[in-house]
């Protein structure tokens, strides 16, 4: 960076700050970056530089600590730094924060977007009859409902397994959070 | 060697440990299933789960080093305590059994934590209610899967059955520790910071009754035993799994990767 370069106002500087970070992109899901998913909380113009609160997915997520450095990694390669990542737990990070944006990458990406999540606080009754599932869930290939879950879990903690019936092709799927 | 650290087992700490040791046992039990379960998306099951489990344990373990201000973090609290400095309900430590005994103390335990987390939502500490705030998602999502297991195995074959009836007697001694009173819940439960698990105990029955009704199983009485893991004083199991845990640090003192 230029020794001349002028100083630029913090507004200027925090925009500039979220352009970056929408380049930044979630390592298990590089179809979307960490604004689509919604984890970036707040971007804030600190005496000491920037701070970025991100608030994490899933309690385990290994992602978390590669995103941390990622994300400093980019703003100071923007020469936007120094900068520092906080993590606000509260209010806890759910699906529906994923932009419409964001669902429409997964999907383009090859996998099903989450639907909507339970309304926090709401009563979650245990479903004791497998086949009985919540909404369907629609195929990233062709669009058919017409599908059904292979497993509950799948390749990272924010995920499950799908197969379409009609086009046959196999799919994941983002868990409702 | 790494020395053990002195823990101060004030009692707000010892409530923080029951919760985030229970879950950190029980995820090293479930990471012995990797390569191992009957079916490869079962595998990534017990994983996933192990790797939730972990991430809440670790959460409050940090919490806890912090509440108790000896400036312990949370890979000295996972990795340099002496076994009668954990906490965690017996029931988890038990060996991994077969997958009916996998299965089956997923969803008791699942259903415990759930109902744990519910309540912690509204702890007056603020840093557990956030954690609590996420891990009952994940609790939820646990119970679920492993409640279906349980109906699948219990209501299944001839063989499955009398694995999951097997289980079921075997674990079934290791309740009445769950929801046995003690001073340490009773000050938790006065100062807010969470409930008392024995207040728990008429949901976690519910719930584990209508999961066992599904799968044509009936309810064992209520064993006289009484285990002790949430005092410390752990079954004969215990030992193992600490020194499998713990040998990296205890060997190559700060290890990182």
């Amino acid at each position: 960076m230029s020794a001349l370069h002028m100083p630029i106002v913090d507004e200027a500087r925090v925009a500039h700050a979220w352009q970056v970070l929408d380049t930044v992109l979630d390592p298990e899901v590089p179809a979307l970056s960490v604004c689509d998913l919604g984890i970036v909380r707040e971007v804030l113009p600190r005496a000491q530089g920037l701070e970025i609160v991100l608030t994490p997915t899933y309690s385990g997520c290994p992602a978390t600590e590669v995103i941390e450095r990622s994300v400093l990694e980019a703003i100071d390669a923007a020469g936007l730094g120094p900068a520092r990542v906080t993590l606000r737990r509260a209010p806890a990070w759910t699906t529906d924060w994923i932009s419409a944006e964001g669902k429409r990458k997964l999907r383009d990406y090859g996998i099903a977007p989450p639907g909507a999540a339970a309304l926090p606080g709401a009563a979650v009754p245990i479903r004791l009859v497998r086949r009985q599932a919540a909404a369907p869930v629609a195929c990233p290939h062709c669009g058919s409902a017409h599908t059904e879950r292979l497993s509950a879990f799948g390749s990272t903690a924010c995920k499950s397994l799908y197969r379409c019936l009609d086009c046959r092709e196999p799919f994941e799927h983002f868990k409702p959070l | 060697m790494q020395a053990s650290i002195e823990l101060d087992r004030r009692a707000d700490v010892q409530y923080l440990l029951r919760i985030a040791d229970t879950g950190l046992i029980l995820a090293q039990r479930l990471g012995e299933w990797c390569g191992h379960a009957p079916a490869l998306e079962e595998d990534i099951a017990m994983t996933n789960m192990a790797l939730d489990l972990v991430g809440q344990a670790r959460a409050l373990l940090t919490r806890a080093g912090q509440i108790e201000g000896r400036a312990h973090d949370e890979d000295q609290l996972a990795f340099l305590r002496d076994e009668r400095d954990y906490f965690n309900a017996t029931l988890v430590e038990l060996p991994r059994g077969d997958f009916a005994f996998s299965v089956l103390r997923n969803a008791m335990v699942a259903t415990l934590l759930k109902l744990l987390w519910e309540k912690l939502e509204s702890s007056s500490d603020a840093e557990v209610a956030a954690i609590a705030a996420k891990a009952i998602k994940e609790a939820r999502y646990h119970q679920q899967h492993a409640a279906d297991w349980v109906v699948r195995l219990g209501d299944g074959t001839d063989e499955s059955r009398s694995r999951m009836e097997a289980a079921l007697a075997q674990l079934w001694r290791y309740v009445p520790e769950l929801f046995a009173a003690d001073a340490i819940d009773e000050e938790a439960r006065a100062s807010g910071l969470g409930p008392a698990w024995s207040e728990l105990r008429e949901a976690w029955f519910a719930e584990m009754g209508s999961v066992l009704e599904e799968a044509t199983l009936a309810m064992p009485a209520e064993s006289a035993f009484m285990s002790t893991g949430k005092r410390g004083v752990h079954s004969e199991h215990m030992g193992y799994i600490l020194a499998e845990m713990q040998h990296l640090q205890r060997a190559y003192p700060g290890g990182v990767w």
